[in-house]
């Protein structure tokens, strides 16, 4: 199984190690992973802040880097909605919509084409999980609180493969954290008073680290933890996923 | 249309101020939201019952002419005026022509969104016309000269002092007095001094039914039917997507309003009303301000689904946290973010950003009305239309060319280096407003890129 390795553009800039941690991951449980050098970055910072007309290069850029994968993997929900509801090329939107359909947020890759559920991790830590919205909310990673339907978590369903770790649970397990792209600084105020409510939870419940899919949103709650100088730490799931007993 | 209005990103800068109103704000809400997710919750066909509310209304939108014809026959055999307005000085001009037929120079008004989408009692009070406001809520923002933060609560920006001390003002209540139950007391009293000497009463319409002429409103005050019953005239004001074919759809929509609003299981007074009693006079008065426009917007013409039911605002995190007034429109929150657009585009550019694209409302709204989505699509509508901020789109241009390019992106420089340049939430200068209150992500010894390079490729 050939899979291409797409990792959103601040990953690649400014937390290599979740590359890292995703790439190890997917080789150990069998994969033969490639990471196209061109790639750069989805579009999605200029789409959602309505420049949804100047992402035509970033889109062929990405057809070119992708086609041909058997599967595409990215450790963040948000590039990866991005991507599966807004990536077309005129002159390739065959192939463009191939890669719509091809394209995995790494946690529902794990759970649903690999179907793990053995995972060979260890991380001996009271966590927290961060539900980032556009991956529950868009891709569907897990029940929504709003709606009046059976629960499920893929992301959930990993972590309690994974030994040692004790998982809280949120008194809002499913609020939004703040972040929201270039709305964490255009409306400031609001995005760093959820970010304070939402690390409070975490807090609230003793916790060592706070986990999630989407490294925007952890790095937006990392800003604030930092500033106000908390020893919580926040760790991507692939880091945990892909963590051994040393 | 006023041009000058506060942002909503600074509005809310300002409401943040006070930190613990914020969170007093945010939980209240959260507390209204959790009522309604154990009222949803408790029936098992929820979803279902959403579902067909929007196709319901679905069908209405697509045969909006038609039901509105059946709808004026109707009401007409039932012996009501109807009248038409295109837009909100019209709708204005037939209120108050009713009103000066009549001789009339005081009014009650029970809770009508539209009226204050019209801004009606402005309006009325520059042709002198009193209006008293019969909700509670709605009389008590009124008292302070403030417009409604909230489309079913309307004073939920208020805590009981604030209360207390605008009753002190307004009605003579004790200073300091701020016992709920004392100061529902002094407002009873005052309003039912009101509701018999006035003799003209306005409502809004919660649903208008084509079948039959009908018009049912929805309050838990009872003060709609007691303006409406004991005025001679009783004038109801409508936009006009407030149109269901059917009495029988009532079923649906009556279940799901009060669920979702306050998680009740029914409003405690839906009101039907049919026609005049003997020697009472009733109009109706149906609206489009720009709904008709709306309608024509294909991305858009969901929105006139819109129950009112305020569902959007309770659950949204950024509304729980910025207060109804920051939105600067008389519907705030998620719903207003993407209905006011289509009134004023220029004055209202900044509402539909002033979200995280989250979602929440979306799957809480009873109607099914896709707000997340539009409010991503009224973004790219204000950028092409020019009402973007020219420093916005100077960013996104060069954001763009970089990202576009892999050779620049590659060598931008050191790694981090070009993003903290320009990536709006890193850029690396003490002005950046990520830096107020949020340390810097730590630029790593080398990108992921360059670990792949130098440790897997072959
Ligand atoms: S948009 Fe939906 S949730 Fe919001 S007020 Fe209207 S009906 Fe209620």
């Amino acid at each position: 199984m050939r899979v291409g390795l797409f990792i959103p553009c601040y990953v690649d800039q400014f937390y290599p190690q979740i590359g890292v941690a995703t790439l190890e991951l997917l080789e150990k449980l069998g994969c033969e992973v490639h990471f196209p050098l061109n790639q750069t970055c989805c579009g999605q910072p200029m789409a959602n802040s309505g420049f949804e007309h100047l992402t035509g290069g970033c889109n062929s850029l990405f057809i070119d880097n992708f086609e041909g994968f058997d599967y595409i993997v990215c450790p963040s929900g948000s590039c990866t909605l991005h991507i599966k509801e807004h990536l077309h090329e005129e002159k390739r939107e065959e192939k463009a919509s191939t890669i719509r359909k091809r394209v995995y947020e790494l946690t529902e890759f794990l759970t649903d084409v690999l179907k793990v559920e053995n995972l060979e991790a260890n991380f001996p830590h009271r966590v927290g999980l961060h539900q980032s919205c556009h991956g529950q909310r868009g891709l569907k990673l897990a029940q929504m609180s709003e709606l009046n339907a059976p629960f499920f978590s893929k992301p959930e369903q990993l972590l309690k493969q994974v030994k040692q770790l004790d998982l809280v649970s949120l008194s809002r397990k499913d609020e939004c954290c703040g972040f929201g792209g270039t709305f964490c600084v255009t409306e400031e105020a609001i995005s760093v008073r959820m970010g304070q409510d939402r690390v409070k939870d975490h807090e609230d419940k003793n916790v060592e680290f706070i986990t999630g899919g989407d490294m925007s949103c952890l790095m937006h709650l990392e800003g604030i933890l930092r500033r106000q100088q908390s020893p919580v730490k926040v760790i991507h799931i692939a880091e945990i996923l892909n963590s051994t007993v040393k | 249309m006023e041009s000058k209005v506060l942002e909503h990103s600074k509005a809310s800068e300002v409401f943040n101020k006070d930190k613990e109103r914020v969170g007093w704000h945010d939980e209240t809400l959260w507390f209204v939201r959790s009522k309604r997710d154990k009222a949803a919750h408790n029936i098992p066909d929820w979803e279902l019952l959403r579902s067909t509310a929007s196709n319901i209304k679905h069908n209405v939108l697509s045969n909006m002419h038609d039901y509105l014809v059946e709808f004026e026959k109707n009401a007409l055999a039932n012996g009501v005026h109807v009248h038409w307005a295109a837009d909100a000085e019209e709708h204005n001009k037939i209120v108050h022509g009713i009103i000066a037929k009549h001789g009339v120079t005081r009014m009650v008004k029970s809770k009508s969104m539209l009226t204050e989408e019209c801004h009606l009692n402005d309006y009325l009070a520059k042709n002198g016309v009193e209006v008293i406001d019969t909700d509670l809520g709605e009389r008590i923002v009124q008292l302070r000269d403030e417009p409604p933060s909230h489309i079913v609560l309307p004073a939920i920006h208020l805590k009981k002092e604030d209360v207390g001390e605008t009753f002190h003002i307004h009605l003579g209540t004790e200073k300091g007095n701020k016992d709920p139950q004392y100061l529902t007391e002094a407002a009873r009293h005052h309003l039912r001094e009101t509701f018999l000497t006035r003799k003209i009463a306005l409502t809004g319409v919660n649903f208008a039914v084509a079948q039959t002429g009908e018009f049912v409103v929805c309050t838990n005050e009872g003060n709609a039917d007691m303006g409406a019953h004991l005025a001679d005239v009783h004038i109801a004001c409508m936009g006009f997507e407030k149109l269901i074919p059917r009495r029988e759809h009532l079923g649906v929509f009556l279940r799901l309003l009060a669920r979702s609003a306050t998680g009740q299981p029914i409003t405690t007074y839906s009101s039907h009303f049919k026609k005049p009693r003997e020697g009472q006079e009733m109009h109706i008065v149906i609206v489009d301000n720009g709904r008709s426009t709306q309608l024509g917007r294909e991305d858009f013409r969901n929105s006139l689904k819109c129950i009112r039911c305020g569902a959007c605002m309770n659950t949204c995190p950024v509304y729980r946290r910025s207060g109804g007034h920051s939105y600067h429109n008389a519907v705030a929150g998620p719903i207003g973010s993407i209905l006011a657009p289509n009134l004023d585009m220029r004055k209202n550019a900044d509402l539909p950003f002033a979200s995280t694209l989250c979602g929440s409302c979306s799957n809480v709204c009873p109607v099914k009305i896709d707000i997340h989505d539009q409010l991503y699509k009224w973004r790219q509508v204000i950028v092409k239309e020019g009402y973007a901020t020219t420093s916005k789109k100077l960013g996104m241009g060069a954001m763009t060319f970089t990202l576009s390019n892999p050779a620049i992106y590659q060598t931008g420089g050191k790694v981090g280096r070009w993003f903290m340049r320009n990536i709006p939430f890193v850029v690396n200068n003490g002005l950046n407003p990520w830096f107020k209150n949020r340390e810097m992500p730590e630029p790593p010894k080398e990108s992921f890129r360059e670990w792949y390079l130098n440790n897997k490729k072959s």
